[in-house]
Order: C-alpha cells, then structure tokens, then sequence
C-alpha cells in the first residue's frame, strides 16, 4: 500500500427506521462506537472529526457527540451539504488525511426524520394582505404550486420525465418496476427501515405523491447514523495484518456542483455534476465502469435512479431503458445496483446516507454481507446527489492484503 | 376593471402578455431571478429580452400532494421557449397523463391567482395546450 492511499478502516451503520427513544447523539455514538471498535481503534486516535447533518450541523453535532464519547481536543468540522451531506464528511475527513494534518479521521453522519412528511415545499406563506413585489422574483405571493413545484418528488419526477423526453422509452410502470427491483432487495438487509417485498401492482397503484412517483418510489424519511474511521496508508502499514486484510481502499473520492447549463437554475440539472463526478473517479481509480461489482447510487426516488445509470457511465448515452430492461442491476445482473434497497426502501436520513452506502460497498468488498454478498465483490461505486447541487462519488476496492 | 398586477416581475401584462428574461450581455445565459452576476461566464451587464409564447414540455409532473393551501393536483413543468427554459404549471387541462404529455406545444395564458384587501388581482401564468 502506497503511503499516500487512503482506506476505509472501520465502518458501521444503525439500524434504519423509527428510533422514537434515541436523540441524535445516541444514534452517532452508536455509529461511531461501531465504527471505532471495527477498526480496532480509539477516539484517543482519531486526528480530526467531521460530523455530517443536514439538520445539526449549526449545532455543532460534532462537539456533542465529543462530549459523550471523547472531549479529545481535535479539530471538528460540522459539515451540511444538503443530500451530499455524509459523503462530504467524509472527504473532509480525507482532505484532512491527504494533507498530512492527521493519520487517523473519523466522519459520522446523523439524522432523526422519521415522519418527517415534505423536507421542501411542506409549507406555504400566507397571501398578504397587499401585494408588494418582494425577492429575486419581484413575487407579490408565494409562487409554489403556482409556477411549479418546490417539491422533491416533483422535481425528480420532472429529471426522470426529462430523460424520457430526451431518449423515449420511459413510462410510469418502467420507473414503478425500478422501485420493485429495490424493494425485493431490500427483502436480504436487515438494517433497512422497510424490507418488505412489494409487486409492481402494490407500487403503482400505492398513493400518488408527484406523478409518476407514488410513495414507494421515495426515498424513506427515517432516523439513522453511519460512521467511518480512515486511515492513511503510511499508518495502515503499521497496524495489525488483521487491520490491514479488512481495509478497504477508498481508490476515488470526488466532490462536484453542478456547472451553469442553460435549464439548470429552470430545473436542477442532477446529471452534469454526476457524470463529471463519475469522469473523475474513474480516472483517480484507474478503473472503468465495467470493472465494478455492484453500485449504490442515489434513488432518492425511482425516477432519479434511472438517469444515474446514464451519468454513472453504467450504460451507453441515452441507453438507461434497455439497460433496466435487460436485467442488469437487478443482483444477479451484470451491474447490481442498490443491492441494499437504496433509498426507497433501505431509507434516507440525509446526513448518514453518504457514508451508509460506502459501508454497503464495504461490506461486500470484505466478504461480510451475509446473504446478500455479491460473490466475489472486489471493486464498488458510491454516489450521492444534494439539490443544490453537490455530487459525492467514492470507489472502493478490496484490500489485496 | 380591477387593478392587476403581476405575479412575479418577469411576467409582462397587458394587450400581449409574456414573460421577459435578464439576458447576459457577454454568453447570452438567461435568468428570471434579480442577478449579481452572471453565473456562466461571471460578467456583470444584462440585457432585457422578450421571450416567445410558444413553447414545447420539456418535463411535468402531475403533483398530487403539496402544501396546505395550494390546489392539487396541479401539472408543474419544464417548457422550452425557443431555446429557453420557463418553470410553469400547464393550465386549461385535465392534470392526468391521458391529457398532458412530453413534447406538447403550448402557449403562454394568464390567470388570476389571488386578490388582495384593496381589491388589486395578482395575474399568474402558465402554458395551455396549443390546438391544431
């Protein structure tokens, strides 16, 4: 392992769902204190903390998780990059690694959603009571619902809309059949908020949120937390054999917004920022995308999926319907992808999401995933999208120790 | 007749209704929203722009839940007005799949969305099905 490297060293992830009787500092401690213990290490070694929540971050998430399980004095980052959140956590805990200002990073993330109903256009103002232009629009009433929708199921129902316009091939039941395949696998994960297998006709004729995404086609809102200890390879290489067989190399870890595109401030443009995202990792990995064993990318609703294999570069440009259609990222397919259950139906507390699929991946890639184990898994992909927007991509690769 | 007034500032009233656009003076990128700069190329010198009526749905989605207050469901889309893209909901149609589809053309159609305590209507817009 070169010195410069850096490799995922412990990892753990909560229980995805409803924790009416935990706070958020019990659920990032039991991540953290999972994540340390598989590693084999102590707060006591941790050289720098990033703590990643969408809604704690202003409250300094990271300093109360500090005060429970270790006031060590080292530096903190909280982090809050909408759904891009944990993934960029995590690469602070790195920059911070490949810096040479530690040896040894923590990155947990943390969220309590559970019932959380619409994270954006849940509410409206009030008309007032005379109309005077006000903000960047000169609106003199609030405009959702009336130009548009600030809803997220609707904006990515429109993504996912917007591919079909582009490349056809799309329909309500293709991007209904995405969500069955996720929710079957979520049947084999333990740790998903909902593990209950659903038929197509369950799916599509379940309550409509956003045509054409009913309410199994989005992410779950839930409570959760997921933590990784990182390590340089300089310092794996004096850490136990034991240590050093369960690491797994972080080969790419990338973070892009999304570049100006004529209809990107119309409708978020979640597809440039991927692909550039994806471009990048593959480069820094020295892998293609045909390389990969399995992929947890952002479903935050069916319809996101499916453009994601585009971005991704899973498929050929405008080739994301055939290569649905052809099996492929079911788990026994040629490119599995959202293993887990994804988002739909694994659930999405937005902070730990970034770092619960790299400890999927991570799973697989040690061999640890009990009867979901993609066989011989050696090297897997991560991605996360925040409106706004923020692209996380990370490649994991099997340690050859 | 009652005073009006537009919903927002891009909207332009009166015997031909459209919407405008801040456009850059330097890449030609075009915004609705007040600009500090522009966010493609960064300069700073805006034009104003009339923006074609006409224009093709890019993407929608039929919003069937949304926040107390607003009617549902409601068709929310993309539409591309001669090379740009408006945010608007289609209106003059019945919001379900067998009535809207990508690729429609329409044309822009104002609407009253509210009246306020002195009497003042506020004048929305949206895209309707374009016959023929």
């Amino acid at each position: 392992m070169a010195s410069d490297d850096l490799w995922i060293l412990g990892i753990h992830m909560t229980k995805f769902g409803k924790h009416p009787d935990k706070d958020m500092v019990d659920l990032a401690s039991e991540a953290v204190l999972g994540a340390l213990a598989d590693g084999g290490v102590t707060m006591a070694d941790m050289g720098v903390i990033a703590a990643g929540s969408l809604m704690a971050a202003s409250a300094g998430i990271g300093q109360q998780l500090q005060k429970q399980l270790g006031q060590t004095g080292v530096p903190v980052y909280n982090v809050a990059n909408a759904c891009a959140t944990g993934a960029t956590a995590l690469r602070v805990a790195m920059m911070a690694i490949k810096s040479g200002e530690a040896d040894f990073g923590l990155a947990f993330g943390v969220e309590k959603l559970a019932g959380a109903g619409l994270l954006t256009g849940g509410s409206r103002k009030d008309d007032s009571g005379v109309f005077t232009p006000s903000g960047r629009y000169g609106a003199v009433a609030p405009i959702d619902g009336r130009i548009g929708t600030e809803i997220m199921p609707g904006v990515f129902a429109q993504i996912g809309m917007e591919y079909g316009h582009r490349y056809g091939g799309t329909s309500f039941e293709l991007f209904a059949r995405i969500s069955e395949k996720n929710h079957a696998h979520s049947t084999l994960n333990p740790l998903a908020a909902y593990s209950k297998r659903m038929t197509l006709e369950e799916i599509m004729g379940d309550f409509m949120v956003a045509y054409p995404n009913t309410r199994p086609m989005c992410s779950a809102n839930c409570d959760g937390a997921a933590a990784a200890v990182v390590v340089s390879g300089a310092k794996l290489r004096t850490l136990s054999l034991e240590q050093q067989r369960r690491a797994v190399k972080v080969s790419a870890s990338v973070l892009t917004t999304d570049p100006w595109e004529e209809s990107c401030q119309i409708l978020p443009d979640v597809n440039t920022l991927t692909r550039n995202a994806a471009t990048t990792a593959y480069e820094q990995a020295g892998i293609g995308p045909s390389d990969l064993d399995l992929v947890e990318l952002h479903d935050c609703f069916a319809t996101a999926e499916l453009v994601h294999y585009d971005n991704l570069m899973l498929c050929e440009q405008g080739g994301a319907v055939d290569f649905f259609e052809s099996g492929a990222t079911w788990r026994d397919g040629a490119m599995p992808v959202n293993v887990s259950g994804g988002l739909e139906s694994k659930g999405h507390p937005i902070g730990a999401t970034g770092i619960a699929n790299v400890w999927e991946v991570t799973t697989h890639l040690r061999g640890e995933a009990g009867p979901r184990q993609i066989e011989g898994a050696t090297v897997g992909l991560t991605h996360v999208i925040g409106l706004g927007s923020a692209c996380g991509v990370h490649i994991l690769e099997k340690s050859a120790a | 007749m009652a005073k009006q007034i537009p919903l927002v500032d891009y909207l332009v009233l009166g015997d031909h209704p459209h919407l405008v656009a801040h456009e850059c003076t330097t890449c030609r990128a075009r915004y609705f929203d007040r600009r500090n700069a522009c966010a493609s190329c960064g300069q700073t010198a805006f034009t104003t722009v009339d923006l074609p009526t006409e224009g093709e749905v890019r993407a929608f989605t039929i919003v069937a839940f949304a926040a107390p207050g607003i009617p549902t469901p409601f068709v929310a889309a993309m539409v591309d007005c001669g090379g740009t893209s408006v945010r608007a909901n289609l209106i003059n149609v019945p919001p379900d799949p067998e009535h809207v589809s990508l690729g429609m053309q329409v044309r822009l159609a104002t609407e009253v969305v509210g009246t306020d305590d002195e009497g003042t209507e506020a004048i929305g817009f949206g895209f309707e099905p374009r016959e023929g």
